[in-house]
């Protein structure tokens, strides 16, 4: 033994005992699990969250200089971004201006327009400030960042942004600066409002960046009650000079001194900026994701044969995803500060680490042997892959370590991300995804004990919790092990093409979805892009959870640019200086005449006490940093213009500069434009409180949108009326005959039209008929009496009678003598076997009742002439014997022939009863080997009691070739002009159609023919105890020749069978349907569909078509075994079906029959037969090769032709 | 009555024939459509094709962010900014490979059995773009390291993924080639690179060739695989 064998020994045994564990204790298990990851996901909580958003560091003024370029010792408080030079200074000078005090006489244009005239005087004033000391004379030449040139692609901004020299952006830098040029712009909103763009404002607009301050609080409108404007001259320096800037700002101050400003000036704030993620990054990061989740999907759609598919595709995906997180959470619990982007490297770590190693684990153990426990299975399976799943777990240690060795840091870092993942992951697999397999593999595994409990009744169950001690329908699902369904039930349907795509839409529900994830795209963006909303919130989230952002000593006046909570005028009226927020100023063309002459106002008077006409200009807390109302792009964008970037650096913002400026009426009216007077005076607004007028805009938003859901729904609708013509889901049109009941209907409730027509009658039977048959020439009827009759299917005279005279027969011979034999047994029966077998008495009974009275159960006739001389013979149901006697009658079949003893053995397994659990006491159940014993216990019984009263009837009736009045007629079938009838007693008889007379008779049988099917030239019977039986129907031999008797090894009848071509299917009682294949004798499906008895089958050749006692008609798959679809009949109607053509069904209903499309399930007409047969159900249904369709209604006949229909289908 | 009889069997024997010759459920048009086999090989090329352009633009964009600084104006000039002609070889190229890659598997007679599944192929694609990834945004050291890690990368890739020896001589000679051909429009001027730093352009240029010669090969090979498929069924259901 070789080491490496030894190795893999070894490693397969501790799988096993892995195995063992994890299935044995999963609840503790996934909790140590949970608890793992989320200790190792606690590092995590440290790490800064993820954005774009910038970053801020605030230090003081005084003893600033410069950071260096290295790493100091006492970093302290610093982050590690803020080395070396900014890239930029900026000191803004935010200027206040009003005309004070206002005057009636002024216009609305006045309120701006000299404000704004005066930026040209003040930037004269900063452009031309030298200062001079001992170290030299500077200007703001030396100091400002000089600019070359605007970005290529910037065209349109040439002539608004300074394109060469100072980098100094103005309002001024609208009229490029010129005072004429302002002078003789006869609109200065429409300059303004020129360079907006169109559209979604998503980054700073030209006009934040002008004026400094966002659009709302500048107080450039037509409606600016404050009548204050506001707007800052910014300049950029690339070198900082404290000196220059200090006499800078005595030099503004005294010019223009602000009484009542006291901003602080000791305080600079850094910014630092993140690494931008622009479209071009996007689109490969975009990419990569798509791999990925492709590749997800690709990996756990391979998951199969699960409980459940989902639970187990979630659970693989989580036990990657927190693998990820571990690694990178321990990582960071031992130093490792991951400084790759995680978003991109996210996508290669989990196609590292892969999903492979979950799908080999699932794969293994489904495919260990089902009948283990589950404990084995999960063990086995891991045993069984543990060798493969170390060696590719070396295997990518192996790669990740040379991947280490390429000495590139970020490699490097990735490589031990992706050790730790990988390792984390096998734990995970080990512990989190094994035990989750485990429970689904149990819960599997209690479905399907579910379904077959009857055959392991006797072993405790593993699981008593979730288990019901019976079932009473069997599941209609088939188990996982014999039938896989998984194709679409539309499979095979030949749907036009107009319909599959309808179909398909339909089934994925793609208009819905796609509306869906429009809708939250859309509100997504609404929210994003709101100047109030989330984008802000974000940034000023980010940059105040920065751990050194907050600018220290704000006092309580600082407050961020974010409007907390929903409400973005409650943080606004806390201030006493609220701006205007009119976010689009609109000219309106209104006049008013409120006009007074201009006079000469009172000289300016800054201290003029506070009233209504003197706008005051007040400096809060809130102009100390201006720009951090501005989008946090603001200073990126202005940057880019000149293909600077800020990712990754840093700008240093110094305190404003504040400017008041006042100005006089007189100045006012001296700097307006000819034009400016036109302007009208802003219409009165009502008087509405200013948060509402700032919701006015949401709720004009809401409406809008809610009229455009409200449209969108109403086009839908319509789309949906257009493409859907009927009403699905309602009960249909209510037409006057419809109200008499249940009116069969599609799945989709639809009905379509209804005919009437009048039959052809067939009568002359005295009682409800049993059976019917027919060959296409003639038809044969058989009713409760024993009376057959022989019809001209084409005419509908009646041709023969059988039996010729009225049989006026010994009533009670049979029945009484039996019912007397019943009691007698019954009484001599001990109290132990009662309790027992009782109940299974009264399950034969239930089968009798419900096998002979199918036709009759739900509306018995309420005169019968004869009240017991009719019934079938019930004896051979009644299990009489209730002491195992050994058989009496061992079956010795001749072997010639074809052997269908395993084809029937077999069928018996199949439509082996549930009701098997309810002996639960009864010894031969509860034995390993359940059914055989049962059915081999009651068979013989069955045999011996029948056996004796053919006896008893033999020597009341005579010969053998007598009729047999006694018993009923079960099963009839005819062919050519031989009437096959089976008895209840089990005799065969065959007479000729013709002549009326018995041909030859068989009473070899033991038990009640269920069901005769001709078969070349055998004639096949279906006996109630489940035996089929094989006659040769030769021309120049006797008649009736036993050919072959299958094996009688149950008390389940089969209740119908047919035998189309090479395919037999049979039903059961216990809505199982088998099909078989005749040549091979091997079942090729077996299919639950109904509960209770399947009461007849119709075989195409595509599909077979069900009905059972629960009066649903199933259509299967014949080669598949997939139902493709049922129809719900009305009470009592279950067993009446035919099939006129290929795609063509006949169904019955009360008084009517149906026509069904096979392909789609389609009702398409409804016929009503007369009314002679109103309100009568339709009991049986026979469709004759000339496209009549003989329908049953107690006790006469109705026949129809259906041309038309088959015309249109042709 | 024996007249009946013969008729009986004769007819139930009749019936029985007709019934088995009637067709069943008639493959639809769409399947027979993809049973043609030339179709079949038009519509994987056109889906090679796709795929070679779309990467190739990907794979572009992701080069160009390393030589632009920052927010270019127009984001999706910036994907075409290479030659018009570029994305349309690549997707010729990677066409022919994946084309080339399951025939001559078929003509050597050894089938490409390995990791035959679209997770493995998607994997391959990851890693792929990851390659590609790297070698636009990891700063490495020198040229020489460069390439070794490229090398190796893509030696990991063909172990992982396809192991075949067929593939690994396609990729090296078709590599070769390629980088043989780019060499030979720069020198006549045809093409020019984007980035001044020449010798970086050729150290990446044969891995990230090889590697995506494995990678299209490996999607060639999968969707032949649906075809064998198909005829596979085809031959069983006739």
């Amino acid at each position: 033994m070789t080491l490496r064998q030894r190795l893999r020994e070894k490693i397969s045994a501790a799988f096993y005992r892995h195995g063992l564990l994890c299935a044995s204790y999963p609840v503790p298990i996934i909790l140590f699990t949970s608890a793992s990851i989320l200790t190792c996901c606690y590092p995590l909580l440290r790490l800064p969250l993820p954005g774009t958003g910038p970053v801020e560091f605030t230090t003081g003024v005084r003893d600033y200089s410069v950071p260096s370029h290295e790493p100091q010792g006492d970093l302290g408080e610093r982050p590690d971004w803020y080395r070396g030079p900014p890239v930029a200074y900026i000191q803004q000078v935010v200027v206040k201006a009003a005309v004070s005090p206002w005057d009636s006489s002024l216009v609305t244009v006045d309120v701006f327009r000299s404000p704004l005239g005066r930026v040209f005087s003040l930037l004269e004033e900063i452009r031309n400030h030298v200062h001079k000391d001992s170290s030299g004379i500077r200007s703001l030449e030396s100091l400002c960042l000089q600019v070359t040139g605007l970005f290529p692609g910037l065209r349109r901004m040439q002539s608004v942004l300074p394109e060469h020299g100072c980098l100094l952006v103005s309002p001024g830098n609208y009229w490029q600066n010129q005072r004429e040029l302002f002078d003789s712009d006869p609109d200065l909103l429409k300059t303004i409002q020129k360079h907006e763009p169109k559209g979604l404002h998503t980054s700073a607009t030209l006009r934040d960046l002008l004026f400094g301050v966002p659009g709302k609080y500048t107080g450039v409108s037509h409606y600016n009650r404050k009548r204050v404007v506001t707007y800052t001259i910014t300049v950029v320096l690339s070198s900082y000079d404290a000196r220059f800037l200090g006499s800078l700002r005595s030099r503004l101050k005294q010019l223009h001194p602000s009484a009542n400003c006291s901003l602080r000036d000791d305080h600079m704030v850094h910014v630092h900026f993140k690494e931008e993620i622009g479209i071009a990054e996007l689109i490969p990061l975009v990419t990569t994701y798509f791999i990925l989740f492709a590749y997800i999907y690709f990996s756990t759609r391979k998951i199969d044969m699960v409980k459940s598919k989902w639970g187990l595709a979630l659970a693989a995906v989580v036990t990657v995803l927190s693998s990820l997180l571990m690694s990178v959470g321990l990582c960071t619990l031992f130093g490792l500060t991951p400084t790759l982007n995680g978003g991109e490297i996210f996508p290669y770590l989990v196609v590292v680490i892969g999903l492979e190693n979950v799908l080999v684990l699932t794969k293994s153990v489904v495919s260990t042997p089902v009948d283990l426990e589950v404990k084995l299975r999960i063990a086995q399976g891991l045993s069984n892959e543990s060798w493969s799943i170390m060696k590719n777990m070396a295997t990518e240690l192996c790669i990740i370590l040379i991947g280490y060795f390429t000495l590139v840091p970020a490699i490097q870092e990735f490589c031990l991300f992706a050790v730790v993942g990988l390792v984390s992951d096998f734990f995970l697999q080990m512990f989190f995804f094994t035990t989750v397999l485990s429970i689904d593999i149990r819960r599997m595994e209690l479905a399907d004990l579910n379904r077959r409990l009857p055959a392991e009744a006797g072993l405790p169950p593993p699981k008593p919790g979730p288990l019901r001690p019976r079932e009473a329908p069997p599941p209609p699902r088939p188990s996982p092990h014999t039938i896989t369904l998984q194709t679409p039930a539309f499979r095979n349907l030949r749907l036009p093409k107009r319909l599959r795509v309808v179909y398909f839409l339909a089934r994925t529900r793609l208009a819905q979805r796609i509306i869906m994830v429009g809708t939250v795209i859309w509100i997504g963006i609404l929210v994003y892009t709101d100047p109030a909303g989330i984008r802000t919130y974000l940034a000023a989230q980010v940059s105040e959870q920065s751990p050194l952002g907050d600018p220290g000593g704000g006092g309580l006046g600082v407050v961020a640019p974010v409007f907390r909570g929903g409400d973005p005028t409650s943080t606004l009226s806390l201030h006493h200086h609220p701006a205007q927020p009119e976010p689009t100023p609109v000219p309106e063309n209104q006049s008013q005449g409120h006009q007074g002459s201009a006079r000469a106002g009172p000289p300016p008077v800054p201290q003029a006490p506070p009233s209504p006409s003197v706008p005051q200009i007040t400096w809060g807390a809130e102009d100390e940093e201006g720009w951090r109302r501005l989008s946090f792009r603001h200073w990126p964008s202005l940057f880019s213009y000149y293909n600077i970037t800020l990712a990754k650096r840093y700008i240093s913002i110094l305190p404003v500069i504040p400017v008041t400026v006042h100005l006089s009426p007189q100045d006012a009216i001296e700097t307006r434009h000819p034009q400016d007077t036109r302007h009208p005076p802003p219409p009165i607004i009502p008087r509405v409180p200013v948060d509402l007028q700032t919701d006015l805009t949401l709720y004009k938003v809401a409406a809008l949108g809610l009229a455009a859901g409200v449209l969108l729904v109403l086009l839908l609708f319509c789309l949906y009326r257009v493409l859907c013509p009927r009403n699905y889901g309602q009960n249909g049109v209510s037409h006057g005959r419809r109200r008499r009941g249940d009116l069969p209907c599609d799945d989709y409730g639809y009905s379509p039209p209804v005919s009437e027509i009048s039959p052809l009658l067939l009568r002359g039977h005295s009682m409800d008929i049993e059976c019917l048959a027919s060959d296409g020439m003639l038809l044969a009827s058989c009713c409760l009496a024993g009376q057959i009759r022989v019809w001209d299917a084409q005419t509908g005279d009646c041709l023969t009678v059988i039996p010729k005279h009225k049989l006026r027969r010994s009533s009670s011979s049979g029945c009484w003598e039996q019912r007397d034999g019943w009691d007698n047994v019954t009484s001599t029966l001990d109290p132990e076997c009662m309790c027992s077998d009782a109940r299974g008495l009264s399950i034969s009974g239930d089968s009798l009742s419900e096998e002979e009275g199918f036709p009759t159960r739900r509306r018995t006739p309420p005169n019968r002439p004869c009240l017991f001389t009719d019934q079938p013979d019930l004896t051979p149901l009644i299990d009489t014997n209730f002491t195992s006697q050994p058989p009496s009658h061992p079956p010795a079949p001749p072997r010639e022939g074809f052997d269908f003893g395993g084809l029937v053995e077999r069928a018996y397994m199949e439509h082996e009863p549930p009701s098997q659990s309810t002996y639960p006491h009864s010894p031969s159940s509860a034995s390993s080997s359940p059914p055989t014993a049962a059915q081999l216990q009651r068979r013989p019984s069955l045999g011996d009691n029948a056996l004796l009263l053919p006896q008893e009837r033999g020597s009341t009736a005579g010969t053998q070739a007598t009729a047999d009045w006694e018993s009923s007629v079960w099963a009839m079938e005819l062919r050519g002009n031989l009437i096959a009838a089976g008895r209840s007693s089990g005799k065969l008889e065959l007479w000729d159609a013709v002549e009326g007379s018995l041909r030859c008779s068989n009473e070899d049988g033991v038990s009640g023919i269920t069901a005769l099917a001709f078969l070349n030239n055998r004639i096949v019977a279906a006996r109630l105890d489940g035996s089929l039986d094989f006659f040769t129907v030769e021309i120049n031999k006797p008649l009736c020749l036993l050919q072959y008797r299958g094996e009688a090894i149950t008390t389940q009848p089969l209740m119908s069978f047919i035998s189309p071509t090479m395919v037999l299917a049979s039903g059961g009682q216990d809505g199982a349907i088998c099909l078989w294949d005749v040549l091979t004798g091997s079942r090729v499906s077996h299919v639950y569909g109904h509960r209770g008895d399947v009461t007849s089958l119709v075989c195409t050749t595509s599909c077979v078509i069900s009905s059972g006692l629960d009066d649903l008609i199933c259509i299967w798959d014949r080669s598949t075994g997939i139902k493709l679809y049922s129809i719900q009949q009305e009470a009592g109607c279950g067993a009446s079906l035919g099939v006129i053509s290929e795609s063509l069904l006949v169904t019955g209903g009360q008084g009517c029959v149906s026509f069904w499309d096979l392909n789609f399930g389609d009702l398409l007409q409804t016929v009503y037969l007369g009314q002679s047969s109103d309100g009568q159900g339709v009991r049986q249904l026979l469709v004759l090769d000339n496209a009549a369709i003989v329908c049953d209604f107690g006790s006469e006949l109705s026949l129809v032709y259906v041309p038309s229909v088959l015309e249109k289908l042709d | 009555m024996s007249v009946t009889l013969t008729a009986m069997s004769d007819s139930t024997v009749t019936g029985g024939q007709q019934q088995r010759l009637t067709p069943g459920p008639a493959r639809g048009p769409y399947i027979s459509f993809i049973t043609n086999r030339l179709t079949n090989l038009l519509i994987r090329g056109a889906l090679l094709f796709c795929v070679g352009v779309f990467l190739s633009l990907v794979l572009n964009l992701l080069q160009v962010q390393r030589n632009v600084t920052l927010f270019p104006p127009d984001v999706i000039s910036s994907i075409f900014s290479s030659a018009w002609w570029v994305p349309p070889c690549c997707g010729t190229a990677s066409a022919v490979i994946g084309l080339l890659y399951p025939c001559i598997d078929s003509r050597l007679g050894e089938p490409h059995k390995f990791k035959r599944e679209w997770s493995s192929v998607m994997r391959c694609v990851a890693v792929f773009v990851g390659i590609n990834h790297a070698s636009a945004k990891v700063d490495f050291a020198n040229n020489v390291q460069l390439s070794l890690t490229l090398a190796a990368l893509s030696m990991g890739l063909w172990w992982t993924f396809d192991r075949s020896r067929s593939g690994f001589g396609l990729g090296v000679s078709i590599a070769l080639l390629a980088t043989l051909a780019t060499q030979l429009l720069v020198y006549n001027g045809v093409f020019q690179y984007t980035s001044p730093d020449f010798l970086y352009i050729r150290s990446w240029l044969p891995c990230i060739f090889f590697a995506g010669v494995i990678t299209m090969g490996n999607i060639g090979r999968q969707l032949a695989l649906y075809e064998y498929k198909f005829i596979q069924d085809k031959s069983h259901q006739d």
